[in-house]
């Protein structure tokens, strides 16, 4: 299958995740991470997963990627329930989490060379062209080191991207990088999920990057971590994170997080 | 090249010193031979081909030992670096063997393998295990988990992991604890050849004895020279151009 094959017949992904409880046990004893969280994500479809830290939206994103095992309920990719990570849903992560050993298209060879069936220079071809769709062709060689946050961060997505994933999951990927450059990215993720039509669940607690990424907006509550209510986001692409609509969604949303932060607070 | 001229220069200036005191006749001739006389020897040796026989006998030893040193420590190093009990087993029997100096070992080798090659590579693997498998340990405990993580969602599993993502991810914990394996394991071997005498070879520290029993200093320094002169060539031609591409690759050479 040619690298043109794969951009032209985006393949299928559906997300199901039914009644999923996860505990932790840590050192201070036992963290309710994930109390019957129940989910449904339409294929292409781009949802934000938006809460305080300590509501369990990580380990949901784990849990989907395969990283994790729930305790109790089940997560369903395409039909089939996920028991171990796979190459269909990649991970991003808020460290870029680029192997320091490798060159950039080393990075994003690495993914490549562990899915079956491509030949040495299909490989080659593949990260050449998901470098440039990311807009790095020209660090091809660089080292890690030598990158800005918002280059590796960019590397990253190329890397994940590069294996033609049908999910893509993104763990507040931009959270560690400055407003200007998270807003070019901001425009480069819409642009490659409109063109790839892949089924996006990003993680964030930043309520306009929610509202100005988002088809849907899940927010979640801690202790236990719970869908407390979900939005649609009805605006026309690209969005502008600084517009007046995503403002006025944010206002919204911000003050639901806030209410129910009130009424759910810890008993002392 | 500068930096070569400047090391050269340095070195230059020291031996011109060292002829100097000798000429003004600073020390008597009979506890510091002049230049000239240890030239003279590593001249004469070089041309009898003493000393190239010794070297060869010396560095077969050195990397023969150093060579099962890191064959056995690396993993054994990986083992303990995954399985809490064998760190607290064999990681702490190695903690402890480590900060032995491994010549100690010379009378148990000498009484269980004769005067053998088989006790001098005994001391020096002896000089290498622990500390690669320490090295090796501490490296593997301190890959960031999140290489892990990624590796794994991009469909990487265990043999993969651990060659393509542990492994790698602790090579400079690995390479200096190589390194540091190297210098115990000449010691010791330098200190095994002077100790002991092995009648299947006489290596680099037979001849620094010998020197000593004919009270011929200007062996003992020469072959002293030989000594640095090997230690640097090995630091050079072994370890630098690793070091050089892992600083250049983490960079961490911008300090």
């Amino acid at each position: 299958m040619s690298i043109q094959d794969e951009v032209t017949a985006p393949p299928p992904a559906k997300l199901a995740i039914d009644r999923v409880s996860k505990s932790f046990t840590t050192a201070r004893g036992s963290v309710h991470a994930l109390d019957n969280v129940s989910l449904q994500v339409a294929e292409g479809e781009f949802v934000c997963l938006l809460g305080p830290s300590g509501c369990g939206k990580s380990t949901l994103l784990n849990l989907v990627a395969g990283l994790e095992l729930p305790d109790s309920g089940t997560v369903v990719a395409d039909g089939r329930p996920v028991r171990h990570p796979g190459r269909e849903r990649m991970m991003m992560f808020q460290e870029s989490a680029l192997f320091p050993w490798l060159d950039v298209i080393g990075n994003v060879l690495f993914a490549l060379k562990l899915k079956p069936g491509l030949k040495s220079n299909e490989r080659q071809e593949a990260a050449r062209y998901y470098l440039k769709l990311v807009g790095l062709e020209k660090f091809m060689e660089a080292n890690i080191h030598e990158l800005s946050g918002g280059m590796k961060q960019r590397v990253a997505l190329a890397r994940a991207l590069a294996p033609n994933p049908r999910v893509l999951l993104m763990d507040e990927p931009f959270a560690a990088l400055d407003a200007m450059t998270r807003e070019q990215l901001y425009g480069d993720l819409q642009r490659i999920w409109e063109q790839r039509h892949v089924t996006i669940l990003f993680v964030t607690h930043n309520v306009r990057e929610a509202v100005s990424l988002g088809d849907r907006v899940v927010l979640f509550s801690p202790h236990p971590g719970r869908i407390h209510e979900e939005f649609r986001i009805d605006l026309p692409r690209p969005r502008d994170i600084n517009s007046v609509e995503v403002a006025g969604y944010a206002t919204r949303i911000t003050r639901a997080l806030k209410q129910h932060l009130q009424e759910g607070a810890p008993a002392p | 090249m500068k930096r070569f001229l400047t090391a050269f220069g340095f070195f230059a200036l020291l031996v011109a010193a060292w002829h100097w005191a000798c000429v003004q006749k600073f020390w008597s001739p009979v506890l510091v031979p002049s230049p000239e006389s240890v030239g003279r020897y590593l001249w004469e040796s070089a041309l009898d081909g003493s000393l190239a026989e010794a070297t060869l006998v010396t560095m077969k030893r050195l990397l023969a030992g150093y060579f099962i040193g890191i064959v056995i420590g690396l993993p054994v190093g990986l083992l303990t670096a995954r399985f809490r009990f064998l760190r607290d087993t064999l990681g702490m029997l190695a903690l402890g063997l480590q900060g032995l100096p491994s010549v100690c070992w010379v009378p148990l080798a000498l009484l269980w393998f004769g005067q053998t090659e088989a006790a001098m590579l005994f001391v020096v693997v002896m000089g290498t295990v622990w500390s690669v498998v320490l090295a090796t340990q501490t490296g593997v405990r301190n890959v960031n988990p999140i290489y892990v993580r990624a590796a794994r969602t991009m469909g990487s599993r265990w043999l993969h992991i651990w060659i393509r993502v542990i492994m790698p991810a602790a090579l400079p914990f690995i390479v200096s604890g190589m390194k540091q394996g190297w210098a115990f394991a000449w010691r010791s071997l330098m200190a095994a050849e002077i100790f002991v005498t092995i009648l299947t070879g006489f290596g680099l520290g037979h001849l620094l004895h010998y020197g000593r029993e004919l009270h011929a200093m200007e062996q003992v320094i020469g072959i002293m020279f030989i000594l640095v002169l090997l230690g640097l060539l090995a630091d050079k031609l072994l370890f630098s151009p690793w070091e050089r591409w892992l600083h250049h690759r983490w960079g961490t050479d911008k300090a």
